[in-house]
C-alpha cells in the first residue's frame, strides 16, 4: 500500500480517553507520528481557585478516575505543610494503606489493558477478575470502590478495624498467588513474549533525557521512585524494595509493574503489622495560612507533583497539578520509531496513559498569526468550520444532503 | 427433483448449515467464556444478534463501490455453502461429487476471504483497506500449508476426490493415524482462515477497529458474520472428512451424532488457542508459517510418499 495517513483516535477502541495520534504509515512500518492533545481539559486548576481547600479535595480527587487517592493525598500533604500540621501517624498509616491498595488496582488493571491491547482477552478477564477483591477490599474501608475520599487536611476520615485488617490480609493473600501465576504466565507465554520483548524499546539515556518517571523509566533502569527518594506518609519507616528492570522495553514494564505488585503486598502487611494507635485526624484551620508548597507522591503511574499557592484565606490562590503521563508522553514517539502499526496500542498503553490527568489548556494558533491571541466561541465555531473545510469535510453540506435523504 | 430441493436448502443443505453455524458460533462463544472465567452469552445469542442486524439500516459510505459492497456478503455466504455439498459428513459420500473436488472444496474455501479483501478495499475507508491487506497478506502465509496439507492424505489414498478418501479410509481402518501431523497443521492453517486468534491480525480491534467490517452494517454485516459462521463450520467438517475418517458407515443416527462431535471437537481446539495465546504480528506469522508450518507440512507429504511404497493396499 501507498504512504497513508491513519487515524488512531480521538476514538478508537484501543484507546479508553480521547487523544489523537496521526500515525504516518508505509505499508504496515510507522513513518512518523503527531500526537495531539487537549481533547479532555476540565479546567480543575482553575476551578480549585474558586473553592475552599475542603471542597478542593474532593475536586482533585476527581482528576483521575485510577489514582484518585494520590491526587488528593498529594494536594492535602502540599496544604498541610503550609499550615505546619503535625498529621497523626496512624493517618499517615491508613494514606499509605489506601495508596498501596490503589497501585494494586491500578497495575492489575492495566495487565489487564496490555493483554487486550495485544488481543490476549483471556489475561484480560482474570486480571479484572481479580481486581475486584482489591475493590471491595477498597469499598469496605472507605465506602467507595474509587475516589475513595479518605483524606481530609490533618489526616483521614475513616479508621480501620481488627476486621478490617483481617479481611484486607485474607484479600492479600489471594491477590499474591494471583499475581505469581501472572508473572508465570507474562514470562512463560510464548506469544506474549513475543509481543512485548523488543517493543517500544527506550535506551536507559533517552528515558533520563525524555524525563521518563514511575515503572516507564523504572523499566530502563531509571533508579527512581519518590517513596524511597522523597517519603511522604509512612513509607519512611517500611522497608521495600524499588523494581527496577533492564529490558528497556515493553516486557521490561510488565515485569516492574508486576514486581512492583508484590512490593506492596508487602508493604500492606506491615502497615496493617506497624500501625500504631491513636487519632485519625487532627483539626485542620479553614483559612490556611500565606505561603506556598510542592508536594510529590508515587502515583501508580509515576511521580504526581502539585504545587499550592495559599494567600491566608480559606480558598487557594494558585494550584498546579503536574500529573505522571505528562512527563512520559513525550516518550511515546521515540518508543514508536521504525516499529509496526501492530505494536502501537501496545506501546501507548505501555506508559499506562492517563489523558485527562493531563490535559491542561487547547492552544490554537493561527500560523500566519505572530502572536497567540484568546478566542471568543464565535471565532472558535469559525475557526472549526474552515479547519474542516480546509480538510474537504463541509458539514452544511452533509447536513443537506441528509436532510434529502430523509 | 423435489428431493434434491430439500437436500439443497434444507437438509445437510442451507437451512441445517445456518442452524449449526449458529450452535457452533454459541458452542464456540460460552466455551470461550467459561474458560474466561465469564458467564457466556444465553443459547439464542447467535440468532438474537443476527436477527438484531437483519433489522438494522445499512449505512453504505459514499465513496465505496455499492455493487460490490453489497455483493461480497452474498459470495461469501453462497462460496461456503456450495462447498459444504462436496464435503462427505456422516457417510462416505458427498451429496455431490467427482474426480478432483479437493480442489474444488479448497478453492471454494478461499472465496470468502477474497471477499472480505474485495469488500474491505472497496469500502475505501482506511481502516477497512489496512484490513483488507493484512487479510490477504494473511491468504499468503496459510493457503501453502493447508493446500498440502489436505493433499498429502489424499496422495495416500491416491484419489483427488473426497469421497475416494473416505472410502479408502473406510477401507484401511488405521490409516488415518499417519496424518496427525497433518491434521495439527491444518488446525493452525484454519485458524488463520477463519482469522481466529491468534491470527486475528486482519480484524484486530485495537489496531484497526474493526479491519475489513469496519463500514459494514445492517444486513450486509449480519450476511458477512453468517458466512464466517458456515464458513467455520465447513472448515471444520472438511478437516473431519479428511483428518478424521472414522465412523462414516455407522447407522445414520450414530453417524449423524459422531459428525457432530468431530466438528465440536475441532471448534473447542479452535476455541482454546482463541483463550490461551495473544495475537501475532503479521510479519511474526508470515514467519511462523513459511519457516515451520508450511515444511512440516512437506514433511508430512513426504511421508505418505514413503508411506504408499511401504503400506499394503
Amino acid at each position: 500500500m501507498h504512504k497513508v495517513i491513519i487515524p488512531i483516535g480521538p476514538q478508537h477502541p484501543a484507546l479508553k480517553e480521547p487523544a489523537s495520534f496521526r500515525v504516518a504509515l508505509s505499508g504496515e512500518n510507522i513513518t512518523g507520528m503527531t500526537i495531539r492533545l487537549g481533547y479532555n481539559h476540565r479546567g480543575i486548576e482553575k476551578a480549585c481557585e474558586e473553592r475552599t481547600y475542603i471542597q478542593d479535595v474532593y475536586l482533585v480527587e476527581r482528576i483521575c478516575g485510577i489514582c484518585s487517592h494520590s491526587h488528593s493525598s498529594t494536594f492535602v500533604q502540599a496544604a498541610e505543610e503550609i499550615a505546619a500540621l503535625d498529621v497523626p501517624r496512624r493517618a499517615k498509616y491508613i494514606r499509605t494503606l489506601v495508596g498501596e491498595l490503589e497501585r494494586i488496582h491500578s497495575h492489575l488493571l492495566w495487565l489487564g489493558v496490555a493483554g487486550h491491547e495485544i488481543g490476549f482477552d483471556t489475561l484480560l478477564m482474570y486480571t479484572w477478575r481479580d481486581r475486584e477483591i482489591v475493590m471491595d477490599i477498597l469499598a469496605m474501608i472507605t465506602g467507595n470502590r474509587v475516589n475513595y475520599g479518605i483524606n481530609c487536611i490533618g489526616g483521614v476520615r475513616r479508621d480501620i478495624t481488627q476486621e478490617h485488617a483481617k479481611d484486607i490480609l485474607r484479600g492479600v493473600k489471594t491477590l499474591e498467588e494471583r499475581t505469581n501465576y501472572y508473572i508465570d504466565i507474562a514470562t512463560k507465554e510464548t506469544t506474549i513474549i513475543k509481543r512485548l520483548s523488543k517493543v517500544g524499546m527506550l535506551s536507559h539515556d533517552d528515558a533520563l533525557k525524555l524525563g521518563a518517571i514511575g515503572p516507564t523509566g523504572r523499566a530502563s533502569g531509571v533508579d527512581r521512585d519518590t517513596r524511597r527518594d522523597d517519603p511522604y506518609a509512612a513509607y519512611e519507616e517500611l522497608d521495600f524494595k524499588v523494581i527496577t528492570d533492564n529490558h528497556c522495553d515493553v516486557y521490561g514494564r510488565t515485569v516492574v509493574r508486576l514486581g512492583e505488585l508484590l512490593e506492596s503486598y508487602k508493604i500492606i502487611r506491615q502497615v496493617l503489622k506497624k500501625i500504631p494507635e491513636g487519632p485519625i485526624a487532627i483539626k485542620a484551620p479553614r483559612k490556611i495560612p500565606a505561603g506556598e508548597a510542592v508536594s510529590r507522591y508515587e502515583a501508580p503511574r509515576g511521580e504526581n507533583m502539585h504545587y499550592v499557592k495559599s494567600n491566608g484565606s480559606e480558598k487557594p490562590e494558585r494550584v498546579k497539578v503536574r500529573a505522571p503521563t505528562l512527563a512520559n508522553l513525550q516518550t511515546v514517539s521515540k518508543m514508536l520509531e521504525d516499529r509496526q502499526l501492530a505494536d502501537l496500542p501496545i506501546v501507548i498503553a505501555a506508559i499506562d496513559p492517563c489523558f485527562s490527568c493531563t490535559d491542561r489548556l487547547i492552544s490554537v494558533k493561527e500560523h500566519s498569526a505572530k502572536r497567540s491571541k484568546i478566542l471568543k466561541w464565535d471565532e472558535l465555531r469559525e475557526y472549526g468550520i474552515h479547519w474542516y473545510q480546509h480538510r474537504g469535510v463541509n458539514f452544511s453540506e452533509i447536513n443537506d444532503k441528509l436532510r434529502k435523504k430523509l | 427433483m423435489l428431493r434434491q430441493l430439500f437436500q439443497l436448502l434444507i437438509f445437510p443443505g442451507f437451512l441445517f448449515l445456518v442452524v449449526f453455524g449458529f450452535a457452533a458460533e454459541y458452542f464456540d462463544r460460552k466455551l470461550y467464556a467459561r474458560l474466561q472465567n465469564r458467564i457466556g452469552p444465553p443459547w439464542f445469542q447467535p440468532l438474537a444478534d443476527f436477527l438484531k442486524l437483519m433489522g438494522k439500516e445499512e449505512v453504505i459510505p459514499e465513496e465505496a463501490n455499492p455493487r460490490i459492497f453489497k455483493l461480497m456478503p452474498i459470495f461469501g455466504v453462497a462460496s461456503a455453502v456450495t462447498a459444504f455439498f462436496y464435503i462427505p459428513l456422516w457417510e462416505q459420500t458427498a451429496l455431490f461429487y467427482f474426480k478432483g473436488d479437493i480442489i474444488v472444496v479448497l478453492y471454494l474455501l478461499t472465496i470468502p476471504t477474497l471477499t472480505l479483501f474485495l469488500g474491505g478495499w472497496y469500502s475505501t475507508s482506511l481502516y477497512s483497506k489496512l484490513g483488507a491487506v493484512r487479510s490477504i497478506t494473511q491468504l499468503f502465509a496459510y493457503e501453502v500449508p493447508l493446500f498440502i496439507s489436505v493433499l498429502a492424505p489424499a496422495l495416500l489414498a491416491d484419489t483427488w476426490s473426497l469421497e475416494g478418501m473416505t472410502v479408502f479410509y473406510t477401507a484401511h481402518p488405521w490409516y488415518w493415524l499417519f496424518n496427525l501431523l497433518g491434521f495439527l497443521i491444518a488446525l493452525v492453517a484454519m485458524l488463520g482462515k477463519l482469522e481466529k486468534v491468534p491470527f486475528d491480525i486482519a480484524e484486530a480491534e485495537t489496531e484497526i477497529v474493526a479491519g475489513t467490517l469496519t463500514e459494514y452494517s445492517g444486513r450486509l454485516l449480519g450476511l458477512f458474520k453468517l458466512a464466517l459462521d458456515i464458513e467455520t463450520i465447513v472448515g471444520a467438517s472438511l478437516l473431519a472428512a479428511v483428518f478424521l475418517p472414522f465412523g462414516l458407515n455407522l447407522a445414520p443416527a450414530a453417524g449423524f451424532i459422531l459428525y457432530i462431535l468431530k466438528v465440536l471437537f475441532i471448534i473447542s481446539i479452535m476455541s482454546l488457542s482463541r483463550t490461551v495465546f495473544a495475537r501475532l504480528r503479521i510479519d511474526q506469522m508470515m514467519r511462523l508459517c513459511w519457516k515451520y508450518i508450511a515444511p512440516l507440512a512437506f514433511l508430512q507429504l513426504l511421508m505418505n510418499l514413503l508411506l504408499k511404497g511401504i503400506l499394503p493396499r
